[in-house]
């Protein structure tokens, strides 16, 4: 089979994120945040109450449009399965890990190639973190580390996340006076509604469909030599590149870049923290967004571990700034490295002969 | 042929699963999963290393016979 024919879905898959991602700064979304789902989950977490940050309060449509595109494209693929029940509290404990890592750095790992296609140099220091971090999952994983399976389950457990989302997208539109949205801030840079939602829609499809995936590219390279979710990662940083070089919103520095912030060894660390539990987990923030969507309970649960760790985030000064890392959030990252690695521990199986 | 049961499980297991039988059963295996994202992946992966794959479908899993090309 040609390159091509090979690998066309994941690169195109790609191009078109990093496309939108481009689009929706240009139309109201932070600089360098086109897409974040760390970000996003946290804003939504904000939009519903459960931080006061006013910074960060509002629901965001691209998360509800990668569900529900996902599940609309595995639908139509006939791939939408309910499953569940491989270790979930495991999951909810790692998703919230991923989560304190993030905002750590203060981007998932797709933001950190969008970082770095905007000129952010201290994206460089999350990708080694994150690499980091994958090979320390691998390492885990080539010992056995198993989360057990998951089983077939009832069609309300696959249908629970996109209900959830289509009530987050009613509260939005009907509801409004329901929920809080942030009057300066990231919370109150944002895309008009549709396009936002219809971005979400588009990429949550090709997600689905080519499996992308930002911890599979250096996971599978690492374990199996097999590039091809490497290419995706590849093609998002090319299409936000050029993007922002045409828009002439590129801006290569450390210092000065928006919602970021300079202390290479915490976003390093950050980011190591979500690459290793990333892998536990099976898939990146998007990928969990994505498996959510087409039925995972197990991934629907990850998603809540990563809103609640959030909200924690911010209720209790976990989230770095623009200013740099919080002295609790050094510890949460430090704690949480050390559960992680427990968890590794605990769940590695002897092979069976 | 050696019978890999990588049901349910979550990326990459399925695909390290076949890795590690290969290694020890050269001539070829067969490998059980529920989905066709593992499916893909694990038909890639030993396409990769020049190796065979039919897929037999039947009642919600897939078996992949990997035999030598």
């Amino acid at each position: 089979m040609s390159f091509w024919k090979k690998h066309w879905q994941v690169i195109v898959t790609g191009l078109v994120v990093g496309a939108f991602a481009v689009i929706l700064s240009a139309s109201g979304n932070p600089a360098n945040m086109g897409f974040c789902i760390a970000c996003f989950l946290r804003d939504i977490a904000g939009g519903v109450g459960l931080h006061r940050a006013e910074v960060v309060q509002y629901i965001r449509p691209e998360i509800i449009g990668l569900v529900l595109g996902a599940m609309i494209a595995a639908l139509i693929g006939k791939e939408f399965k309910p499953t569940g029940g491989s270790s979930p509290m495991t999951r909810f404990i790692l998703g919230f890990g991923v989560m304190v890592g993030a905002l750590m750095f203060l981007g998932c790992p797709l933001r950190m190639v969008i970082r770095l296609g905007g000129g952010d140099l201290n994206a460089v220091f999350g990708i080694v973190g994150f690499a980091a971090g994958i090979l320390l999952g691998v390492a885990a994983l080539n010992k056995g580390f198993t989360l057990k399976r998951s089983y077939t389950l009832p069609a309300l457990e696959g249908y629970a996340t996109p209900a959830i989302s289509i009530a987050l997208l009613v509260a939005l539109v009907c509801f409004p006076a329901l929920l809080f949205f942030s009057e300066k801030g990231p919370g109150s840079m944002h895309a008009p509604l549709l396009l936002a939602l219809a971005a979400g829609l588009v990429v949550g499809a090709l997600a689905q469909r080519s499996r992308l995936c930002m911890v599979g590219g250096i996971r599978d390279a690492a374990m199996f030599k097999d590039y091809h979710l490497l290419l995706g990662f590849a093609a998002i940083l090319v299409a936000v590149l050029v993007g922002n070089l045409a828009l002439g919103k590129f801006n290569l520095s450390m210092a000065e870049q928006p919602v970021a912030h300079t202390d290479g060894l915490w976003n390093a660390l950050g980011m190591l923290l979500v690459g290793f539990a990333s892998v536990l987990l099976g898939g990146c923030p998007l990928r969990q967004l994505i498996l959510a969507g087409s039925g995972s309970a197990d991934s629907g649960i990850a998603v809540i571990g990563m809103t609640v760790g959030a909200a924690f985030c911010h209720n209790f000064k976990l989230a770095s700034s623009g200013d740099g890392p919080t002295a609790n959030g050094k510890i949460a990252v430090i704690l949480f490295l050390v559960v992680t690695a427990v968890i590794a521990a605990c769940n590695m199986q002897k092979a069976k002969e | 042929m050696k019978h890999i049961d990588a049901l349910g499980l979550s990326c990459p297991q399925p695909v390290l699963l076949a890795k590690k039988a290969l290694a020890a059963s050269p001539e070829g295996i067969e490998v059980e999963v529920d989905n066709t994202t593992a499916c893909g992946n694990v038909t890639r992966f030993a396409e990769n290393l020049g190796y065979k794959v039919a897929v037999t479908e039947a009642n919600d899993t897939y078996l992949l016979a990997i035999t030598k090309a």
